[in-house]
């Protein structure tokens, strides 16, 4: 691996952010929003007689942290959308740059723009609701590490998916996270799913995550046991997602599909 | 002779039943343009694709630089380079920032200064600060040749890098093209459907149909093997005597009601046909004759006609 060429694949996508205005949107706007919406709500419940603390950190919390694995599967799948839309693949692929490269560049720039919107969102909860992010100490480091590589996982069984099957897919880099959401016990505890979800949601490491954060927020403990399970677990996906890429990037050559996806 | 830049050897790609390329053999030497030419679907972009590595061929070699290609794909593309008329950059970037970022890929040294030299050399250097998109296709082609000739290619591969370019430019991208292979040894692979460019450009000629090797040679060698010559006679005589006379000589002809006649015939049967025609006392104003072109070369295989095209088959 060469990092000019890492280099190259990420200054591709920082060229011009601010002239872009999706980009700007992706980075702020989303962000910004649902906060405000999910601060209101928490205002509300908590001014409904609810505890007051533990409310506005399970629901900012829960936010917060959720936003940090949409944005780093989001970034790793619609950066390389962005190729396929201005049909830059062919120019990227048929140059020196090795799949391993452009994967690990996508991950780098998934993580610049995290921590980005991650400092933004913490600031702003701060500065609208007297929340602080830091209230998880050093758990925030795991919690995040953990978001961060699944986001990466998902974005890239995304990515495999269009890069194989073609553009027709596009609506999977928006709907899978959607679709593991609900049994990832992000705003609810596990428990309040029916039996055979709580299956799914226990194979997947963000219910660790999220099970761990309110734990905090309720015992300031944590159990290590399930964050090691959510690490490993993560680890799992990531090379199966890895291989996953491999295998659809392989098949793709043989097909000759990479002229033919733009 | 001194070992090929690239060589292909029993290339062959299927998509299922259908064969794009069939055991394709081929080599560029040093310094040499070679056009690979053909109908649509004839397989000179599937090959540039597998030359490129972005598709796997079924079977065969590909040599670069003295090296496997499948094994050394990484080495070897840092030498190579390539255009295509179906290609393109992101949108919202500047010219310059898109150049930037494949100079950062192939790793050139001075990069500010290169993209400025190749800016001025492809007349677009006034484009520099202008979002991609904004380009008309001319200019953004020759932006996509700026990226071709970024990392000082040892190896060009040249998809139809001229089509959307008016005649001048057209005309400079060859001479430019012209001097790489010259001064600095550059191979040059290069696909078009303009065949007087090619003509003009290359050394050597590949005709491909359903991805075989149907012809090959110098332009005017493949031109050469078309023995029909295209002669065109303004004359003051009655049509129907010149309708009459021509029957006789067993040649195809066109009789227009200008004054005109365009004959298809042999090179050997020129001479005796305008000396029985001068005989005859026919008043012949005007005599033009228009020799084989490669353009005649490419109809002919276009239209299935080519027998007499087998590679190394003579007149």
């Amino acid at each position: 691996m060469k990092f000019h060429r890492i280099n190259a694949i990420i200054w591709r996508h920082i060229y011009g952010t601010h002239r872009t205005l999706h980009r700007l949107v992706d980075l702020f706007y989303w962000p910004t929003l649902d906060l405000v919406l999910w601060g209101f709500m928490a205002t509300y419940f908590t001014r409904a007689g609810q505890s007051a603390f533990n409310l506005m950190a399970f629901l900012l919390g829960a936010m917060i942290l959720w936003g940090i694995l949409i944005r780093s599967q989001q970034d790793v799948s619609i950066s390389f959308m962005e190729e396929v839309w201005s049909r830059n693949l062919l120019n990227i692929f048929g140059s020196p740059l090795s799949v391993p490269e452009f994967l690990t560049a996508t991950f780098l720039l998934s993580l610049i723009r995290i921590i980005i919107v991650f400092a933004f969102m913490g600031l702003l909860s701060w500065l609208l609701y007297a929340f602080n992010i830091l209230t998880f100490s050093f758990y925030l480091i795991p919690f995040w590490l953990n978001l961060l590589i699944f986001g990466w996982t998902i974005g890239i069984v995304a990515m495999a998916i269009i890069l194989r099957f073609g553009q027709r897919f596009n609506f999977i880099a928006w709907s899978l996270p959607v679709l593991i959401q609900p049994v990832s016990a992000v705003f609810y505890p596990l428990s309040v799913l029916p039996g055979f979800l709580q299956k799914i949601g226990l194979a997947l490491p963000t219910t660790y995550v999220f099970e761990g954060m309110r734990q905090v927020i309720t015992t300031h403990q944590l159990s290590i046991s399930h964050l090691a399970l959510a690490f490993g677990l993560n680890l799992l996906y990531l090379i199966l997602g890895c291989l996953f890429f491999v295998i659809m990037y392989r098949s793709v050559r043989k097909k000759g599909l990479l002229s033919k996806l733009e | 002779m001194a070992t090929p830049i690239l060589s292909v050897k029993n290339l062959q790609k299927k998509f299922g039943q259908y064969t794009a390329v069939e055991n394709l053999s081929f080599d560029i030497h040093q310094g040499e343009i070679l056009g690979l030419l053909g109908p649509n679907g004839a397989g000179k972009t599937t090959t540039i694709q597998m030359l490129l590595g972005v598709m796997e061929p079924d079977r065969g070699e590909i040599i670069v630089f003295n090296q496997n290609f499948k094994k050394h794909r990484q080495e070897i593309m840092r030498k190579t380079n390539f255009s295509s008329a179906y290609i393109s950059f992101p949108g919202s970037l500047y010219v310059d920032e898109n150049l930037k970022i494949f100079a950062k890929l192939y790793n050139v040294k001075n990069a500010k200064q290169k993209i400025d030299d190749l800016l001025v050399m492809l007349d677009i250097s006034e484009l520099k600060k202008k979002a991609f998109y904004t380009l008309s296709s001319g200019q953004k082609t020759r932006v996509v040749l700026a990226k071709a000739l970024l990392n000082n290619p040892k190896l060009l591969l040249l998809d139809e890098p001229t089509a959307s370019l008016d005649p001048e430019i057209s005309h400079k991208i060859r001479n430019i093209l012209r001097h790489l292979t010259k001064e600095n040894g550059v191979a040059i692979l290069y696909t078009s459907h303009n065949m007087a460019e090619v003509e003009a450009l290359c050394d050597r000629v590949i005709f491909l149909n359903h991805g075989k090797i149907i012809a090959q040679g110098t332009p005017a060698e493949l031109a050469h093997r078309i023995p029909e010559y295209q002669l065109i006679l303004t004359y003051l005589d009655p049509p129907e005597r010149m309708r009459r006379f021509l029957a006789r000589q067993m040649v195809e002809f066109d009789l227009g009601d200008n004054g005109q006649v365009k004959i298809t015939l042999k090179e050997r049967q020129i001479p005796e046909l305008l000396r029985q025609a001068n005989q005859l006392d026919f008043k012949i104003i005007n005599i033009d004759m228009e020799k084989p072109k490669l353009e005649d070369v490419f109809l002919k295989i276009s239209r299935g006609c080519h027998p007499e095209f087998i590679s190394g088959s003579s007149r």
